[in-house]
């Protein structure tokens, strides 16, 4: 019997995706597609070993009370599991050691950024970018067309050229520490995703650019590309009623957003499990 | 000791909240400040190293790659005034509560219950010398008084070694708990007196009926059995004064009317709310037979249908008008966190899949001197969209539908609608999942956050009696995350099968909760003093009553009490035991351990006596008004389409998530440039089904100066014709109906009392007409009565309002139908006769005028019409479909233009409309049961065949020319304008909201 691929998707205290995110995984063929509350791990009676698809979904952890994410990245960085003196952050260290995959939507790219998951430069997990707030200083929910790098490494857009998702977030402008980590972002092809204007150039101008993110990023990979992390929403488009537009143009019965999903299945299915 | 910790930007950092604050103190106050900076403070106290703050201050407190943190100094710079605004002693701080729970995870030890950490913000004002225009702009713009303090210092005035000094806002109570009993044995003067100074809200006969029944020999022999007296304590006449509140008894709508109509024929009502709503319903079951799609109507919080053989919908809609006043931010957060509540905890438990959210203001752009307490309408604005925006979004509820209404009245008091839908199982371990009841020794347990002074007596407070050190007591402000905690513990408790029965903890706190519950058993005992508190110093009677939000009430039995809190502690939620249910008769509370409360439910739940009001309905002496005809209906057009009851409100719901989780299938904003105006949401709650909720709503209360009874009736049709535009079946839908009145008793302070009761009679009598005659049953509803402003002389009244939501489903919501044309060439047809009702228009609005001819609404023809355009939507002959309303025809035919992107070329002559009326008449007229439709030329003959002898005129057709181009008499054009500018007209008065 061939091997599963198991995907799992943390739940609680302000995740609110978890749902759809993990109906994405499975559409797109994992075997076991969990939804796990962030409690369950924390007692130890779930671990991330068992998986090979971490999702992190979007919503509000903390309420974002501290700045998107900060309070959920500092309770994973410092909460002990149960009866042990490992942390999640420790297992997600693991996880990704392992050669599996992570992927992080809106509130859970914020998340891995403010972890130093993402972009991870140099290995380590230091934070050189952050997401805040919005040019405009608001929340708006709004369709974006992403171009696509095609030379990205990334593992989650193969074979993508461009993709229209919603953005939903009031801090999704995607900041970085220096100019050099801008530089080698682009040089190592890791920023994945970047708002485009119709004709598919990446743009600054306001609302083809949402938010007003440095160089038009709107999601990036590390440089193994199995650690992904983007604003727009993937898995609010992954059936053709999804889209706004779909009670006037003819479109697929899939979504969009449904092939990172599917790029990801195939992987583990091909590579990762082979 | 108490530790500062400033955060701010990196020099080179946009501040965009700052200078969004820059920009709104230019909007709201007219000041032009040079620029805006904000900063970040948390005071911490609490028993901390120097290492331990200086990690919180570096990590999860700032950001390293954009943000600074400062540890007692200051970090403002190059500033002229600067403002730091933190919360008044006892108000919820979420970030606070947040930061804690931060530095707990990194030292990994518990706060201590006098340890806290308060948050506030730094507001540097450049550009600005005179600190008198900054303490206006603290007290209109930056912060609330009710809710808030504020400390202003000039640069020269800050300490440069240790900014501005240290305040922590902990609450400080040396009071000791007791309880008092209250002698009723006194003159009626004097009882009034202590329901006044008490803020109890009973009238003298109410207090009468409380002094008769204590001084029964028979009541003070049981009371004095459990160690009571012949007087009552005040745990209980609280109790009292709670359940017997309009808030929860809805006396009003119980009261027996008196009415006479304006020929002079009288009839007794008693009570409106069972005579017109419940019978209304009751009849209608009655016809459907084995179709009834009703689960549970009236009696639980929030109304349940069927939806599709697994699944039951919940639907419910409240109002928090008075809060949304005096905090419009606060007051609109509680309201949708609130009716949330009432969502989850309906039957044995729901899953929350949107809201929705109906305002009703004064415009943002009023100019005029406003009397003293009130707030300026764009305040309220902007508090509000902000509130919801904040309860939604963090709940990760979706807000699919909604709409802005405005009326200078509203300036009085501003209307705040939330609504909330969820799903649940048919069936639940067995059993249906929309009934519950509590068995007698189920345990009583508390769940969610603590219990403070929040919510005490409501909004029946004066600000005179805050001040510092006292916490606040009427205004609330949600916790989102808190209750969605809450929320993912209880939907597995339900799954368990943990708990017989919940509610939730509103209006009355556990006084009306419990109370509630207990009916089911007839008793309860419960330990007051075991209820988690925010802090000390809580009287017996406060924590009975207490308001304080993200608490539900629960019956478990004893043999799943341990797991019920064990899931509790692992899920991180706090859960209370605090006694039992019983079968004693009695409302009893203790107070470690003595008995503080004894009363008996019988009395409690049915002593009321009920009020008897007069109600007099007259004819208005109104005319239709003599209008010149307009030079030109382009400008007529563009005016109508840039009035604020018709505008875009884009601005709005895009700062509303209405996509998350993956449902909505018709968005609120439609069309080619995902910009057009929705008539409805359609909402697919599982993931792997196309079975769709629909949900509208319909309110007019600018019909109200005309006749409520036909008001009613719009609003009825508005929200069902939304409702089918997008495709919701005629045949399985709900409504519900929430009514917001001015005070209809007639007083001293109110002399019209009799003719706003008899305005609120006429609407019930619609609302059963009209319910029966389309067949839609209602399933919940909710009444706010008191909606005045009165200071002095000056009394605001809003107009009768009526909030008529309506919700159902399409069994593929694949075959929805949005507004916009979709393809030039298609054709344009007309549905439904057009007559001279312009009474109470947005046309003659305009032009100054109320007019008399208000709409009426032909039950008969429009539910044919209802059901023929669903046939035709399942057959696929639909390819766009609209409402009209706001403005009429006019409006509909440039909306459905540019949300396509296409041109219209129609022409008047087609229009079936009375003889006689205007060309003006016909595009504006606000007649009812009309939609707008196109349709493939391939489908016209299917399309016909199916309207074949109801009325569908062939207006026109779709162009690729984009361009509304209107034709009259000879061909004539009357209105020719690029959909272009159209739009503009349209999109820009809110734009910049």
């Amino acid at each position: 019997m061939p091997k599963q691929v198991k995907a799992i998707v943390i739940a609680g205290n302000g995740t609110n995706c978890e749902r759809e995110v993990a109906f994405a995984c499975k559409l797109a063929g994992a075997d076991v597609s969990d939804i796990v509350h962030v409690a369950e791990l924390l007692a130890g009676r779930v671990k991330l070993d068992d998986y090979h698809f971490l999702n992190l979904a979007g919503g509000f952890l903390d309420g974002d009370d501290l700045g998107s994410a900060k309070a959920g990245a500092n309770r994973l960085l410092h909460a002990k599991i149960a009866g042990s003196d490992e942390t999640i952050a420790d297992q997600i260290r693991r996880f990704v050691a392992a050669g599996k995959l992570v992927m992080g939507v809106c509130n859970g790219f914020q998340l891995m950024v403010k972890m130093g998951l993402l972009p991870a430069l140099t290995g380590e997990s230091k934070q050189s970018c952050s997401l805040t707030f919005n040019d405009g200083g608001r929340f708006e929910d709004r369709w974006a067309w992403l171009k696509v790098d095609p030379e990205s490494p990334c593992v989650f857009t193969r074979g993508l050229d461009a993709v229209y998702l919603p953005v939903r977030h009031g801090e999704g402008k995607f900041v970085t520490d220096n100019k050099g980590t801008l530089m080698q972002l682009e040089q190592q092809n890791l920023a994945v995703v970047k708002y485009a204007d119709a004709d598919l150039n990446p743009t600054m101008v306001y609302p083809d650019n949402p938010n007003g993110s440095e160089a038009s990023i709107a999601g990036i990979c590390d440089p193994t590309g199995r650690l992904f992390g983007l604003m727009p929403h993937p898995e609010a488009y992954i059936h053709r009623t999804h889209h706004p537009r779909w009670t006037r143009e003819d479109m697929p019965e899939e979504g969009m957003g449904l092939w990172m999903y599917q790029n990801a299945v195939r992987f583990i299915r091909e590579e990762l499990l082979k | 000791m108490a530790w500062r910790i400033v955060v701010g930007l990196k020099d080179g950092v946009k501040d965009a909240r700052g200078e969004r604050v820059r920009r709104e103190i230019k909007e709201h106050l007219g000041y032009d400040l040079e620029r805006v900076q904000t900063l970040d403070v948390y005071t911490v106290d609490a028993e901390l190293s120097d290492s331990e703050v200086e990690q919180a201050a570096a990590g999860p407190f700032s950001d390293p790659v954009i943000q600074e943190a400062a540890i007692n100094r200051p970090l403002a710079s190059g500033f002229d005034i600067l403002v730091e605004v933190g919360f008044r002693p006892g108000v919820t701080d979420n970030t606070g509560r947040t930061a804690k729970e931060a530095i707990q995870y990194i030292t990994g030890r518990r706060f201590s219950a006098d340890e806290g950490v308060y948050t506030s913000t730094q507001y540097l004002l450049t550009g600005l010398k005179d600190k008198e225009v900054a303490e206006k702009i603290a007290k209109d713009f930056l912060a609330n008084g009710l809710i808030q303090r504020w400390t202003i210092l000039s640069a020269d005035e800050l300490d440069p070694k240790t900014g501005v000094p240290v305040t922590v806002p902990k609450v400080v109570s040396d009071s000791t708990p007791t309880v008092n009993s209250i002698d009723l044995n006194v003159s009626d003067e004097q009882l009034l007196d202590i329901s006044r100074k008490g803020m109890l809200a009973l009238s003298l006969e109410e207090m009468q009926k409380i002094q008769q029944h204590i001084a029964d020999p028979q009541v003070v022999a049981i009371r004095e059995k459990v160690g009571l007296g012949a007087e009552l304590t005040d745990v209980e006449i609280e109790a009292l004064a709670q359940t017997w509140s309009e808030h929860c008894k809805h006396k009003i709508f119980s009261a027996k009317i008196e009415y006479e109509d304006e020929n002079g024929n009288k009839e007794t009502i008693d009570s409106l709310f069972k005579t017109y709503i419940v019978g209304a319903t009751r009849d209608i079951r009655e016809a459907m037979g084995d179709d009834d799609f009703c689960l549970s109507v009236f009696k639980d919080n929030a109304g349940v249908i069927e939806f599709t053989d697994d699944w039951s919908i919940v639907f419910k809609v409240e109002t928090h008008n008075s809060p949304s006043a005096l905090d419009p931010y606060g007051g609109a957060l509680t309201g949708i966190v609130g009716v949330n509540r009432d969502g989850v905890g309906t039957g044995m438990g729901a899953r929350l899949i949107f809201n929705t959210d109906v305002f009703c203001f004064a415009s943002p752009f009023l100019e005029k001197e406003l009397p003293p307490r009130l707030l300026h309408p764009r305040r309220i604005f902007e508090g509000v969209v902000e509130g919801v925006e904040h309860g939604g979004n963090k709940s990760g509820i979706p807000t699919v539908n909604g709409s802005i209404v405005f009326d200078e009245r509203f300036a009085g008091k501003p209307l705040v609608y939330c609504g909330t839908a969820s799903i649940m199982p048919r069936m639940l371990n067995g059993k249906p999942c929309h009934e519950k009841k509590v068995q007698v020794g189920d345990h009583i347990v508390m769940c969610g956050g603590r219990i403070g002074k929040d919510g005490i007596h409501g909004a029946t407070f004066s600000s005179e009696e805050l001040h510092e050190g006292s916490p606040v007591t009427a205004v609330q402000i949600g916790d989102p995350i808190t209750q969605r905690k809450m929320f993912d513990f209880l939907i597995i408790a339900r799954d368990r099968g943990l708990y017989s029965s919940f509610t939730d903890n509103g209006a009355g706190g556990l006084s009306s909760s419990i109370g509630e519950m207990a009916e089911d058993t007839g008793g309860f005992e419960m330990h007051l003093d075991r209820a988690p508190l925010k802090y000390s110093g809580l009287q017996p009677w406060e924590i009975l009553i207490s308001e304080a939000q993200e608490r539900m009430s629960l019956a478990v039995p004893p043999e799943n009490l341990d797991a019920f809190i064990q899931l509790a502690k692992d899920m991180d939620v706090e859960a209370t035991d605090l006694g039992n249910f019983t079968d004693s008769g009695y409302f009893h509370c203790l107070y470690e351990g003595k008995t503080v409360s004894y009363l008996s439910m019988e009395f409690l739940h049915e002593g009321v006596p009920q009020m008897v009001i007069p109600a007099k309905w007259q004819l208005r002496n109104l005319s239709e008004p003599e209008l010149a005809a307009p030079q030109d209906l382009n400008v007529e057009l563009q005016k109508l389409l840039g009035r604020l009851n018709i505008c875009s409100k884009e601005s709005v719901v895009r700062r509303y998530d209405h996509e998350v989780q993956a449902g909505t299938v018709i968005k609120p904003l439609v069309g080619v440039a995902n910009d057009g105006p929705s008539d409805a949401a359609v909402f697919r709650p599982m993931l792997d089904s196309f079975a769709g909720v629909v949900v509208s709503h319909g309110i007019c209360p600018n019909y109200s100066d005309i006749d409520t009874y036909h008001m009613m009736a719009c609003a009825i049709d508005e929200g069902l014709r939304n409702y089918v535009a997008v495709g919701g079946n005629i045949d399985h839908v709900a409504g519900l109906d929430n009514f917001c009145w001015c005070d209809p008793v007639k007083s001293e302070k109110t002399p019209d009392g009799e003719y706003k009761a008899a305005q609120l009679v006429r609407a019930n009598k619609a609302l059963y007409d009209y319910c029966v005659a389309f067949g839609v049953p209602l399933i919940s509803g909710k009444d706010s009565m008191k909606n005045d402003y009165q200071i002095g002389d000056t009394k605001i009244s809003i107009p009768p309002t009526v909030l008529f939501s309506v919700i159902g489903k399409m069994a593929d919501a694949r075959k929805a139908v949005s507004m916009d044309v979709k393809r030039p060439d298609d054709l344009v047809y007309l549905l439904g006769d057009t007559h001279n009702e312009l009474g109470g228009s947005e046309y003659y609005e305009e032009k100054g005028a109320l007019g008399a001819n208000v709409p009426k609404v032909d039950a008969a023809s429009a539910l044919l019409r209802y059901r023929t355009l669903n046939k035709a939507q399942d057959e696929g002959l639909i390819a766009s479909c609209h409402d009209l309303s706001d403005g009429g025809l006019a409006v509909a035919l440039a909306e459905k233009a540019f949300a396509g992107g296409y041109g219209i070329k129609v022409s008047l002559n087609r229009v079936a409309a009375d003889a006689g009326m205007r060309e003006d008449q016909i595009l504006f007229s606000e007649s009812q049961s009309r939609l707008l439709v196109t349709v493939h030329p391939e489908n016209q003959a299917a399309f016909e065949a199916l309207f074949k002898g109801q009325s569908c005129q062939h207006l026109g057709k779709v162009t690729i020319q984009p361009e509304l181009l209107v034709s009259g008499e000879k061909d004539k054009i009357l209105i020719s304008t690029p959909i272009d500018l159209l739009k503009e007209a349209w999109q820009a008065p809110l734009r910049e909201m």
